[in-house]
């Protein structure tokens, strides 16, 4: 039982997260992507959210919603009932007020580098890779140059 | 009803991803320090499934009139800049857009303070669209 509750290697993990690229064409011809989440949540809850998303189509986009409430919930139950016991997902300093801030900010990023670059780590390094698009690839090159730029000055600093 | 399989799915995708621990900030930081290789591992691993499933999908459906959206993304400026500046989000927070989701689930509630983050974030970028480079 240690295989399902322990963590899952690379080679299970992995694999099962490639397959939701065929899964989600085959149940509904559907373009593997989550960061498009964002700019719906801004289009529909956010004031004045529909003034500067005045192109964007909301119905083509709402199975996204249902399927990040799925990760909630997926998320919930694997922790739930699939685990040994309680996981520490982010670092105790990240519950307090100064760490709200810092996560608000690194959210800000997220939102706004995602929906620049038109695509995040699912729409591009998962789904725009396995069609084998350059542009893709380039994100995929810059998403994890950030990510390796912050954390290095953020170490030597 | 249709909807109610990409909730399904998404649930499906969410226990992989807490499963696989990529919702970690732990592994988030051990892998833009290059400390250990599980989260390039995990990425690699599912690239090339999807390669060779859209290959396979390719092959299926060869010759016939409909076929899936295989249409990729039309590449700009933003595509570096955009990303570098996610990248750094990702690196502070430990969460790419779906793990965000996942750490909700998880009971780890400051993701929350995440998720309004990137909904204001997208919020400022589209207010800006027109003056940055494309």
């Amino acid at each position: 039982m240690d295989v399902l509750f322990g963590v899952w290697d690379w080679y299970i993990g992995g694999p099962l997260l490639g397959l939701f690229v065929p899964i989600l064409l085959l149940a509904g011809n559907k373009q593997f992507g989550i960061s498009t989440t964002f700019e719906h949540f801004c289009y529909t809850i956010l004031p004045g959210g529909k003034n500067v998303l005045k192109t964007y189509n909301a119905s083509k986009n709402s199975w996204k919603v249902y399927f990040v409430a799925g990760i909630v919930l997926g998320a919930f139950i694997a922790s739930t009932f699939l685990s040994e016991g309680p996981v520490q997902f982010l670092p105790p300093e990240y519950y307090s007020l100064q760490g709200a801030l810092k996560l608000f900010m690194g959210g800000v990023l997220i939102g706004f580098g995602t929906r620049y670059a038109n695509g995040c780590t699912a729409g591009h390094s998962i789904f725009g890779l396995s069609i084998l698009n350059a542009g893709s690839f380039k994100a995929t090159v810059s998403f994890f140059a950030g990510g390796v730029i912050y954390t290095g000055l953020n170490y030597l600093l | 009803m249709k909807n109610l399989i990409y909730a399904f799915l998404g649930t499906l995708f969410g226990i992989v991803l807490v499963k696989s621990d990529v919702v970690n900030w732990y592994r988030i930081q051990a892998m833009f320090r290059f400390e250990e290789a599980h989260m390039y591992l995990v990425f690699a691993a599912a690239i090339a499934t999807g390669v060779l499933s859209v290959k396979l999908l390719k092959i299926r459906t060869a010759g016939k009139g409909a076929t899936y959206n295989f249409q990729g993304k039309v590449f700009h400026k933003g595509f570096i800049i955009g990303g570098l500046i996610f990248g750094a989000g990702w690196a502070i927070t430990g969460a790419c857009p779906g793990p965000i989701f996942a750490q909700i689930g998880t009971g780890a509630y400051p993701a929350l303070i995440t998720l309004v983050g990137a909904v204001i974030g997208a919020y400022l970028y589209y207010s800006i669209k027109g003056k940055l480079p494309h």
